[in-house]
């Protein structure tokens, strides 16, 4: 556990006023605001330390303290006096129904709590604005063709089971927003949101751009010259295609509505372009060799 | 309809508002007002984006101004990012 010094969190000098101390907070306030950074942690952490010090220094009775034995936490005598005096006060507040709700304990470092508490009565609660919750991030590993069609799931987030449905089409690192399932607000704020991460791994020949399907696909040289009917896999299915006489190897071929679904779009769905490759035949045999020679010639004339 | 529209008035109650933030933002552009049978409503889709505003006015003390140019870089920020994983994935492509 180690000393905080607020008023190097806050960029202000010991002497500053109230009114210095409110401008400081305000500032850090803007600068470091949940709502302002999203999905920033470290934005969040040093939001939570400014409140913290704006908690101890706006407050004349916990600024004297602070003051008076805040660097010596450890050893002063006084010190100890005044913490014991604070567990009666505790117990006194418990007995009366006022402790520490709304307060996330966990939301203090140990130094403030070790010195305040988890509550030091009704005037701090008063005047402590309320807070949306810590946000959640959580990642999700899926395979493209899960992503194909639309499926629901249930995730457990902090101990937490929660039901989503995962529309086709989403994309790679796509995140989306699930209200209200992040931690508790603080002094009865909204809670945090969680917002998962899609994380699109692709085992498939298939790669994607968008809505739309990208594939090399393999064409037999005489397939190629003669042209012909062939067999291609599409994402959900083979379909025959009909190749023109004379298609060059590199040839593309566009297959509208055989792509990826559309995000949140039923029904619609991107292209699959197809990239002939034009197979060289191997391992001739001699019959073959001596008709491309043939060939050759009543090339050459 | 009731599902999809909040009234203005329960929005005042239970944010503890005053109707005349939701009319000054309503004026700026940042929220559309609804009038069904006379009565004034806000889209629920509206309700996490005026959240948003409230907050910012009362903990940040932002102005209408403000919390406009907040959400105007916000949106940005978001188009930027969405730009961002669209070409990190394009890349892949070539990788």
């Amino acid at each position: 556990m180690a000393f905080i010094d607020y008023y190097e969190v806050l960029g202000i000098p010991k002497t500053a006023d109230e009114k210095e101390i409110k401008a400081a907070y305000r500032k850090m306030a803007r600068k470091y605001h949940p709502d302002l950074n999203p999905d920033n942690k470290e934005a969040e952490k040093k939001f939570k330390e400014v409140n913290e010090a704006n908690e101890v220094l706006s407050n004349p009775e916990n600024r004297k303290k602070y003051d008076k034995y805040g660097k010596d936490w450890k050893h002063g005598e006084e010190f100890e006096k005044a913490q014991q005096q604070r567990r009666q006060q505790q117990s006194q507040y418990s007995q009366y129904g006022s402790g520490a709700e709304g307060f996330g304990g966990q939301d203090y470092s140990d130094f403030f709590e070790s010195m305040f508490g988890g509550t030091s009565g009704h005037s701090r609660q008063s005047h402590r604005p309320k807070f949306k919750g810590q946000d959640y991030n959580a990642e999700l590993h899926l395979d493209l063709k899960d992503v194909y069609t639309t499926q629901k799931q249930v995730l457990t987030v902090n101990d937490k089971k929660i039901r989503i449905t995962i529309p086709a089409g989403v994309e790679n690192e796509q995140l989306i927003k699930i209200k209200g399932n992040g931690g508790p607000g603080l002094n009865g704020g909204p809670n945090g949101d969680l917002y998962i991460k899609f994380i699109i791994n692709n085992h498939t020949d298939f790669k994607r751009e968008g809505n739309n399907l990208y594939k090399d696909e393999p064409l037999d040289l005489y397939t190629a010259i003669l042209g012909g009917d062939i067999h291609v896999d599409t994402f959900d299915g083979k379909v025959k295609l009909k190749v023109k006489a004379g298609t060059g190897n590199g040839t593309k071929v566009k297959l509208k509505g055989k792509g990826f679904p559309v995000y949140k779009k039923d029904g619609e769905f991107g292209d699959l372009i197809l990239t002939y490759q034009i197979q060289i035949p191997e391992q001739l045999s001699e019959k073959e060799i001596e008709l491309f020679k043939e060939l050759q010639k009543i090339k050459e004339g | 309809m009731e599902t999809q529209f909040i009234s203005i008035r329960t929005i005042c109650v239970n944010y503890h508002i005053e109707s005349s933030f939701l009319m000054d933002l309503s004026n700026i552009g940042l929220i559309q007002i609804e009038i069904i049978e006379q009565e004034q409503y806000i889209h629920h889709d509206q309700i996490a984006d005026l959240e948003k505003m409230i907050r910012l006015h009362d903990e940040l003390d932002l102005n209408l101004e403000g919390i406009d140019v907040v959400f105007n870089l916000l949106a940005k920020q978001r188009e930027l990012q969405k730009e961002l994983t669209t070409l990190r994935n394009r890349l892949r492509l070539y990788e």
